[in-house]
């Protein structure tokens, strides 16, 4: 089987009959024109129709197929070998993190022929890649997943919280848990309510801009990441991503209090109705918050049960109220509701949340507008809905709230008790007081 | 001395780079402009050099990383967005730009790609925010024809410009964002170029095929040349940045001068019988006490600051180091450029120049017996903190073992002179990899015809049709020609009715000679261009006071041509404000008017032009005068 990755019909059909691979050196004549270079993986998703070779010069271009089109191979592939530099020399003495990977490249290597990203998470790669590491801690990594964030669920979230589990109780002074960007926000509330009386901080961190690339926020995020790890004073769990757009901060978010605001750039991440719990800056941690969980040396209870029979719901103009009936026919359990304003949501759904209360469903809301907390007691339809029966979530961010009903039903034996869950303040969801802040974009 | 450039093989390639005309930039809708005012925001970062499959760094790439070199950008809201910042992907390539390059192209007969793949091309001295330069091939061959010579294309490119460099200072660098990302078209010639005029005229033969186009940029550090030279038996030297064309050809003369002054140096070493074993193993030698009572400025200060001095014998280099390769530069110049850059010094001192810089031969002599020179050996000293010193004088040693080779491969970049300094090793083949955020866009055959159907037409025919058309003189067509005016003299002189050998002059020679004064021309707009004209057309304006109103804009570049005049005092005078003028001319003239009649016309032209020049039509002045004067006779008579 030849490999020609990407490349279909009658132009795959051409260079299968001239015996050449991805990789080759090749001569292309046509209409006589002629072209010599390698020969390039075509992307799956591009027309099959022009094939790509890279110049001499380093540069690609696409050739388009002709039927008289004639390929001839000069040479074969090499193989790009991986030739990493020498180790830096692990310090003893400093404290022992455990890195924790489950997908996103926020250190891998780039093959300068085809374009490829490889994923580097061996604590060798790591530390060839990253050396400043072995500086600052004793690293120890290890692959949990490879996924996208996009395709971690509530299972994985278990997964995650046991292997924390597993290494604080060898010893981990800290453990790092790299996690593509998108839905590492929801996976950190899962931990914050999974990972109970927790000894250590536990950090998140990713990178928005590909670690292949030189101006990558990658590295910094981290180093940010372990310096946290290994010397915060707190023990909780949080997101360490860039603070600004500049390289010279790094924001440690409360796990329950961060989202992604941003699509692309590397400030995306935001501490909503809170303000961080502490930056690196210049190899430090700097302390915001002075009410946390300090480190301790407790034993760590895992409760790391989740039940996915939970919906998030965005209220809006002409939203339809039977969608809420349908989840109770298929057997939901819990309704979180991103209501408008201060908590709102049309009278037409009083109906069907009714029924939902009825059947044992746990109905709570959250606002879409983020910033601020729902007051249920202003307007007539809060107070009606709240005779519904409809909890009010205070300044919980929505997916908190869904994280954490999905977490309570998961380790509640009845409705009450996972109600009385989601009215406590597990791990600073909620917060008394809701601080002025200048909105910075 | 007269160089045979036939004889000693040289051999010059060009890479032209020059901005395109285009709404936007390349991969976002920000207007390509540039900004003067205080920047609005900025930023800080640092570029990490990747690592490649193979586990190679760019050395040079590294050093400046590991130097701790951090960058600073300066932005503001109108000239960058998030794409610049590297905090958004990019958009499409720019169509527009993408038919300007293959408009070009077809103009030089080159062979445009089927389909276009934008690459990065590892850039890490922080030019540009990703550390990447975005770039594609847009077409392969082509050529060119200069004296009856053709002169062949390796391939046209169209990519990014980078960030402008604004300043660098202890380990900062500051950078402005603003031109990131304006389209730049990039055509390498083969290196088929033979002598230094030669590589001018090609430079200038490019240029024009660009700007007849009609959508390139203009003004300062808009068109820029990188050259390939190399000699036989020297080495391919990238030389980057030379802006002005007229520079190209001393570029080249030194270049060629440079290499050939080190390979006799490599030839004289030999004969003097060193041999590489001789340089292997020689140790900077800490000599700061032969110095404590030191004369030396230089050497005093650094101490001062708890520096130390280090030497370096470099044996049968006596009488080398000093030995001129091109104008002001030295071998020594060229160890000074690696100690500055590998160990951060600020330059070095050799025997060749001492005794002096108020060393004194009892000193010399004191450094020579420190470190065991003999006759004919050379000496170098660099002073500072000893890491540094002890690098720099490491790359002394290596461009020392280099020059025994004969002409080390590097990049270097002009100095104002024509001269050129070291700025890194030549890099190995550029690291590439595709951009894998922007789409790759076929060129379709029908996109080809509808540009082939509209192509510009080549420079020789516009001259001849310029001289039928507007009756330009040859020289003034060619000059208009080779001008970066020649699309907006056309626009005028069809849009106006404005003499076009005016317009001409005004955007050729006008604008030089004030340029030569100067006068900051290139910060003067096409808009405010216009408007002198448009001026001049409505009668509002003499064209005498073209020199004043365009030496006034270009030091105020945001304000019309209107405003000009009234600043000036040159808005044309009114017919009563003319005929008041006039009137009292007469008046304190009355006696002269009384001793000639009429015929004291001619004195009183000129007393009353040298009053309104620039502000009046001398052929209403002449109307008027005569007209006054004939009555103011009558009144005398009667
Ligand atoms: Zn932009």
């Amino acid at each position: 089987m030849p490999n020609l990755q990407g490349y279909r019909g009658p132009l795959r059909e051409l260079l299968e009959r001239s015996g050449v691979d991805v990789g080759d050196l090749i001569r292309v004549e046509k209409g006589g024109r002629i072209y010599e270079g390698y020969l390039m993986p075509r992307l799956e998703t591009a027309d099959e129709w022009h094939l790509v070779l890279k110049l001499r010069s380093g540069y690609n271009i696409g050739v388009a197929y002709e039927p008289s089109m004639r390929v001839t191979r000069l040479g074969a592939a090499v193989k790009p070998e991986f030739r990493p530099p020498p180790l830096p020399e692990q310090r003893s003495g400093l404290p022992k993190v455990s890195i924790i990977s489950t997908g996103g490249t926020i250190a891998s290597r780039v093959d300068y022929i085809t374009g490829g990203v490889h994923a580097a998470i061996s604590s060798r790669d790591l530390l060839s890649i990253v050396p400043e590491l072995a500086d600052i801690a004793l690293v120890e990594a290890d692959i949990l997943y490879s996924l996208f964030s996009e395709n971690i669920e509530a299972q994985h979230w278990s997964g995650m919280a046991r292997k924390v589990a597993e290494k604080i109780k060898s010893g981990a002074e800290g453990v790092v848990i790299t996690h593509g960007t998108d839905t590492m926000g929801y996976s950190a509330a899962a931990l914050s309510f999974a990972l109970r009386n927790l000894p250590v901080p536990v950090i998140f961190v990713g990178s928005q801009r590909s670690s292949d690339r030189p101006s990558s926020d990658a590295a910094t995020n981290l180093i940010g990441a372990v310096t946290a790890a290994a010397y915060a004073p707190f023990a909780e769990v949080v997101v360490a991503m860039h603070e600004t757009t500049s390289d010279t901060s790094i924001a440690l978010h409360r796990g329950t209090k961060v989202r992604k605001c941003h699509t692309s750039s590397r400030y995306a991440f935001r501490s909503v109705n809170a303000r961080p719990i502490a930056r690196v800056v210049k190899g430090r941690v700097e302390m915001i918050a002075e009410d946390y969980r300090p480190r301790g040396d407790g034993e760590l209870e895992l409760q790391d049960r989740f039940d996915e029979r939970v919906a998030l719901i965005k209220f809006h103009p002409g939203f339809n109220p039977s969608l809420i009936e349908w989840l109770v026919d298929e057997g939901y359990r819990g309704i979180i509701l991103e209501g408008t304003g201060l908590g709102h949501v049309s009278s037409k759904c009083y109906g069907p949340l009714r029924r939902a209360v009825k059947e044992g469903l746990i109905v709570g809301m959250t606002s879409q507008c983020l910033w601020g907390r729902v007051n249920m007691n202003v307007y007539t339809t809060g107070r009606e809905l709240q005779q519904i029966g409809v909890e009010p979530l205070g300044d919980m961010l929505p997916e908190t709230a869904l994280v954490k009903l999905m977490w309570a039903l998961g380790v509640s034996s009845s409705r009450e008790e996972a109600l009385e869950l989601m009215r406590r303040n597990i791990a600073g969801e909620y917060s008394d007081r809701t601080l002025y802040e200048e909105v910075r974009p | 001395m007269k160089i045979d450039y036939e004889a000693i093989g040289l051999k010059v390639g060009l890479e032209v780079h020059q901005e395109l005309d285009t709404r936007h930039k390349l991969f976002c809708h920000c207007p390509p402009k540039l900004f003067r005012e205080e920047p609005e925001y900025t930023f800080v970062r640092r570029l990490r050099p990747s690592q490649s499959e193979l586990g190679e760094v760019d050395p040079a790439a590294l050093f400046e990383f590991l130097k701790g070199k951090t960058i600073v950008y300066e932005a503001n809201r109108e000239t960058s967005c998030l794409v610049e910042m590297d905090e958004e992907p990019p958009g499409p390539l720019n169509d527009e730009a993408l038919d300007i390059c293959l408009t070009f192209a077809l103009m030089v007969g080159a062979q445009p790609v089927d389909e276009v793949h934008v690459m990065r091309k590892i850039v890490v001295d922080g030019s540009n925010t990703t550390g990447f330069q975005r770039t594609c091939v847009v077409a392969l061959g082509g050529e060119i024809e200069v004296e009856g010579k053709r002169i062949h294309l390796e391939q046209i490119c169209l990519e990014e410009d980078a960030a402008r460099k604004i300043a660098e200072e202890g380990g900062v660098v500051r950078y402005r964002i603003d031109r990131l990302g304006i389209p730049l078209i990039e055509v390498t010639t083969a290196p088929e170029i033979g002598s230094p005029s030669e590589a001018r005229k090609v430079a200038h033969a490019i240029g024009r095929i660009l700007r007849a186009t009609g959508r390139v940029r203009r003004g300062l550090g808009t068109i820029r040349q990188d050259l390939n030279i190399s000699i036989r038996g020297g080495a391919l030297i990238e030389i980057k940045g030379v802006q002005e064309l007229d520079l190209v050809e001393k570029v080249v003369e030194y270049e060629a001068m440079r290499q050939l002054r080190l390979l006799e140096i490599a030839e004289e070493l030999r004969s003097r019988g060193l041999k590489p074993e001789d340089l292997e193993g020689l140790e900077p030698v800490d000599v700061s006490d032969l110095f404590r009572e030191t004369r030396c400025r230089i050497l005093r200060r650094e101490l001062k600051r708890k520096g130390r001095i280090y030497a370096l014998r470099l044996p049968r280099f006596g009488g080398l180091l000093g030995r001129e390769l091109c104008p002001g530069r030295r071998l020594g110049t060229e160890m000074a450029d690696r100690a500055k850059f590998w160990g951060g010094v600020e330059g070095i001192l050799h025997t060749d120049e001492l005794p002096g810089y108020d060393i004194t031969a009892e000193e010399v002599e004191a450094l020579r017996r420190r470190v065991d020179a003999e006759p004919g050996d050379a000496v170098v000293i660099v002073a500072g903190e000893a890491e540094r010193c002890r690098r720099a004088l490491k790359a002394v040693l290596e461009r020392a073992v280099e020059a025994l080779e004969g002409v080390p491969s590097e990049t270097r970049a002009a100095n104002p002179d024509g001269t050129t300094h070291y700025t890194r090793p030549r890099p190995g083949p550029a690291r590439m990899y595709p951009e894998t955020d922007v789409v790759s866009i076929p060129i379709t055959e029908e996109r080809l015809r509808r540009l082939r159907e509209n192509l510009p037409e080549m420079p020789e025919e516009k001259l001849r049709r310029f001289m039928e058309e507007y009756k330009l003189n040859e020289k003034l067509a060619r000059q208009i020609i080779d001008s970066e005016y020649t699309a907006l003299f056309e626009e005028i002189a069809r849009s106006l009715k404005v003499s076009p050998t005016l317009i001409a002059v005004t955007l050729t020679e006008t604008l030089k000679s004030l340029s030569r004064e100067g006068v900051r021309v290139d910060l003067i707009g096409d808009d405010a261009l216009r408007e002198i004209f448009k001026l001049i057309e409505e009668g509002a304006m003499m064209k005498e006071a073209i020199p004043d109103v365009l030496t006034w804009l270009a030091e105020h570049p945001d304000s019309t041509a209107r405003e000009a005049l009234r600043e000036l005092g040159l808005e044309l005078l009114s017919r009563e404000e003319l005929e008041a003028i006039i009137k009292a001319k007469i008046e304190e003239n009355i006696k002269l008017l009384k001793e000639r009649g009429p015929r004291a016309f001619g004195p009183l032209m000129g007393r009353v032009m040298s009053e309104v020049r620039g502000r009046a039509n001398p052929a209403e002045v002449q109307e008027i005068l005569r007209t006054l004067i004939s009555e103011r006779l009558k009144g005398l008579e009667g």
